[in-house]
């Protein structure tokens, strides 16, 4: 069982141990375990249990075959600083055939990559980078000899876990596109499976490492969605999480480079940004490890949707995203808000109180109306009457 | 010799048949009044709306109005309807599951609430101080707090419940868009239109506007077609010449048609508005009153306008009423006369 506290692993050799292997300090080494299993959005106690496996768990074996592609998600794999990735992947991950990086070359690697296959058969990972033509029998893309179809499917056959890295593994990525001369196809095209995809041009080398550690600790890979995508990390829209978000609320916006709006910082949707169209943990993990605001929004540049098929090198760069989360505000009125209580009985009662006095006071005064001409007729006439008689005396 | 009776009774016919003299032949109805050739509006297309309400944050900024709360946490301005100090509101309508966006069953679909500016307003034809007024080159229908004095006939002549009044202040004013002509001198133009991110507003020349709604109302639902934003005319063109609004790129983009209903609301509604809008979703259910192309204002002018004509209804009033009075009142010196024969 691993250990769900980092107390527990207070005194552990082990822990130790791996951080020298990684040429780290323990402190860095465990801050390492702690931002995978953040990255991955665990529990706390995952920590623990990710520091623990790295530490005793035998490296699993990766089997890393590049087609049509770049290799730029390599590089961005080398460029990790937490720790430096080439550390890492020599020491937390086995990584018995990587063409980039392997010092060997010709038959001498081939059979490396045999021998580990069959050694490691039914646990080893492997890791796609590229797109795999497959147009005229898959002839423009070969390996000692072999095709870009014959190799997966070789190397497939026996792996635990297939990972198909970068846009291209993923989707078909640039190589696809049109007229797409090749037949660029994705690995899951080929293997006629799902596999998990870490889309992105480059993908984040965390969401890479972080799927892997996964397996490495849990035993299976992390949750994905319909597209093959680690939830954890493609589950919401650069849109949603984005630094200049607020400056989108609040109709801020950059109309053209360099303008006062983008050297502010105002939001670049109408320059082209496809954060309300890409789903990809960008804004919240960001890029390359050089501190805050270096992922391409960040640098004011839109985002070009590189995760996504059908927006990354088909829609062009600066033409406006679809927003793909519109959904009424809770807080954005109906077309008809009921206003105030109605009528209650007590608001009622008085109304007709004062109703009745003001009606009954108009009859009172209707009735009185010419009393008081009257009256004073009347009492002309007494006082003619009494001058007359007052004056019949005298 | 002219008894006293006798000079009142000659006086009341004299003063009829001077009025029935200045009564002109039939009193001539008042038609609509035309929208000014260079009037100013607005195109709402809420088909583009996304709902994220720039435009209200934008018109509480350029016209200094304080937020307005109706959650606990006073956080976000969340006004219920236009106000004293709200001139527009993006509001929804939902219905059933609200899943689709302009679909009337099952669905939602935005509407902007704000001032049409109409051609004929019953604001500033109810204004007994022409404290509103409608500007005669632009057609905006602007306020004057200075000759206001609170009577609120507009609030109640409106038809579309847009003049609200301040009752939270003991010297509230009315309170209403004016298409932001006090930016206008800057260059700048109404602030929801300038900051709408899809062009779901559009500020321009009703003119201009009518003639984009109407080519919208043309495409086939679905197509893409370039839909300006900001306003018309667009980008640089024609910004030399007019020398009024301010240097602005070309933010024309790609979109799609959306699935329009058949008519610009405000063309000819209530002797038509300078704000028009387009919707996929019937009108009256978006709480855009279905109204006559009679504007009130001229169906009210008309009647008051005949009636006082020649001052023949206060004339006959009064006539009327000298005559009932007259035949109801036995006066003291008759009956005097009645009682000593």
């Amino acid at each position: 069982m691993a250990k769900q506290d980092l107390m527990l692993l207070e005194s552990d050799e082990r822990i130790d141990a791996a951080a020298t292997r990684l040429s780290m300090t323990r402190r860095e080494f465990l801050q390492f375990c702690a931002v995978l299993a953040t990255t991955l959005g665990l529990p706390q106690g995952a920590d623990a249990a990710i520091a623990e496996a790295v530490a005793t768990k035998k490296r699993p074996s990766v089997i890393w075959l590049h087609f049509q592609e770049c290799t730029g998600c390599t590089e961005s794999l080398l460029r990790a600083e937490h720790p430096t990735l080439e550390k890492l992947i020599l020491d937390v991950i086995s990584l018995d055939y990587h063409e980039t990086l392997f010092a060997a070359a010709g038959h001498q690697i081939e059979a490396a990559r045999l021998q580990a296959m069959s050694d490691n058969k039914g646990k080893y990972i492997l890791v796609i980078e590229g797109a795999i033509p497959t147009k005229d029998g898959g002839i423009y893309c070969k390996i000692g000899g072999k095709t870009a179809i014959e190799l997966t499917k070789e190397c497939a056959a026996d792996a635990a876990a297939v990972i198909a890295i970068g846009s291209c593994a993923s989707w078909g990525g640039m190589p696809s596109t049109d007229p797409n001369p090749t037949g660029a196809s994705s690995v899951s095209q080929v293997l006629g499976k799902p596999v998990v995809t870490i889309p992105g041009c480059p993908p984040n080398p965390y969401n890479f490492l972080s799927s892997v550690v996964h397996l490495l600790t849990f035993g299976a890979l992390p949750a994905v969605d319909h597209l093959g995508r680690p939830k954890f990390a493609y589950s919401r829209l650069v849109h949603e999480n984005c630094e200049r978000r607020a400056h989108f609320d609040a109709g801020r916006f950059a109309l053209e480079f360099g303008d006062d709006a983008h050297r502010q910082g105002f939001c670049l949707y109408k320059l082209g940004c496809k954060g309300p169209e890409t789903y990809a943990n960008c804004p919240t993990i960001q890029f390359g490890d050089m501190g805050a605001g270096t992922w391409p929004v960040g640098c004011g540049h839109p985002c070009i949707g590189c995760t996504e098929q059908g927006i990354a090198f088909q829609k062009p760069i600066h033409s406006l995203a679809k927003m793909k989360n519109i959904q009424p505000g809770v807080f954005l009125p109906g077309i008809v808000e009921q206003k105030g209580v109605g009528v209650t009985l007590g608001a009622a009662a008085v109304l007709a109180a004062v109703a009745g006095v003001a009606a009954g006071a108009g009859v009172k005064l209707a009735k009185n109306l010419g009393l008081s001409h009257e009256a004073e007729e009347l009492e002309r006439a007494k006082k003619a009457g009494k001058t007359s008689s007052e004056s019949a005396e005298v | 010799m002219l008894s006293r009776r006798n000079f009142l009774k000659g006086c009341l016919a004299g003063s009829g048949a001077a009025a029935a003299a200045l009564v002109p032949a039939p009193a001539s109805a008042r038609g609509n009044l035309e929208r000014p050739p260079e009037a100013l509006g607005l195109l709402y297309d809420a088909t583009l709306c996304v709902g994220c309400q720039a435009c209200v944050a934008a018109c509480k900024e350029a016209n200094k109005n304080p937020a307005e709360f109706r959650a606990m946490d006073h956080l976000w301005d969340t006004p219920l309807d236009t106000t004293g100090h709200t001139f527009n509101v993006i509001k929804v309508y939902t219905n059933g599951t609200g899943a689709t966006k302009d679909v009337e069953t099952d669905g939602f679909a935005f509407m902007k609430t704000s001032c049409l500016h109409c051609a004929d307003p019953s604001c500033v034809s109810a204004c007994p101080v022409s404290a509103m007024r409608k500007d005669p080159v632009t057609g905006i229908v602007s306020y004057d707090a200075d000759a206001c004095f609170g009577c609120r006939y507009c609030v109640a002549a409106c038809a579309f419940g847009i003049p609200k009044f301040q009752y939270d202040s003991p010297t509230g004013r009315i309170g209403k868009c004016e298409l932001c002509r006090h930016r206008h001198k800057d260059g700048h133009y109404s602030a929801c239109a300038e900051v709408c991110p899809t062009g779901a507003t559009l500020f321009g020349r009703t003119t201009d506007l009518l003639a984009e709604a109407r080519r919208r109302l043309a495409l086939k639902p679905g197509e893409t077609t370039l839909i300006p934003r900001g306003r018309l005319p667009y980008g640089d063109v024609e910004a030399e010449k007019a020398n009024t609004w301010r240097r602005e790129p070309d933010q024309r983009y790609e979109a799609r048609v959306g699935n329009y209903l058949q008519h610009v609301y405000g063309e000819h509604e209530y002797g038509g508005t300078q704000v028009l809008k387009l919707s996929a979703v019937n009108f009256e259910k978006v709480g855009m009153p279905d109204l006559p192309p009679r504007s009130s204002a001229s169906i009210s002018e008309t009647i008051q306008h005949t009636l006082y004509r020649g001052m023949i209804m206060p004339v006959a009033v009064l006539g009327a009423l000298t005559w009932v009075a007259k035949r109801n009142v036995a006066p003291d010196d008759d009956k005097a006369k009645g009682d000593q024969p």
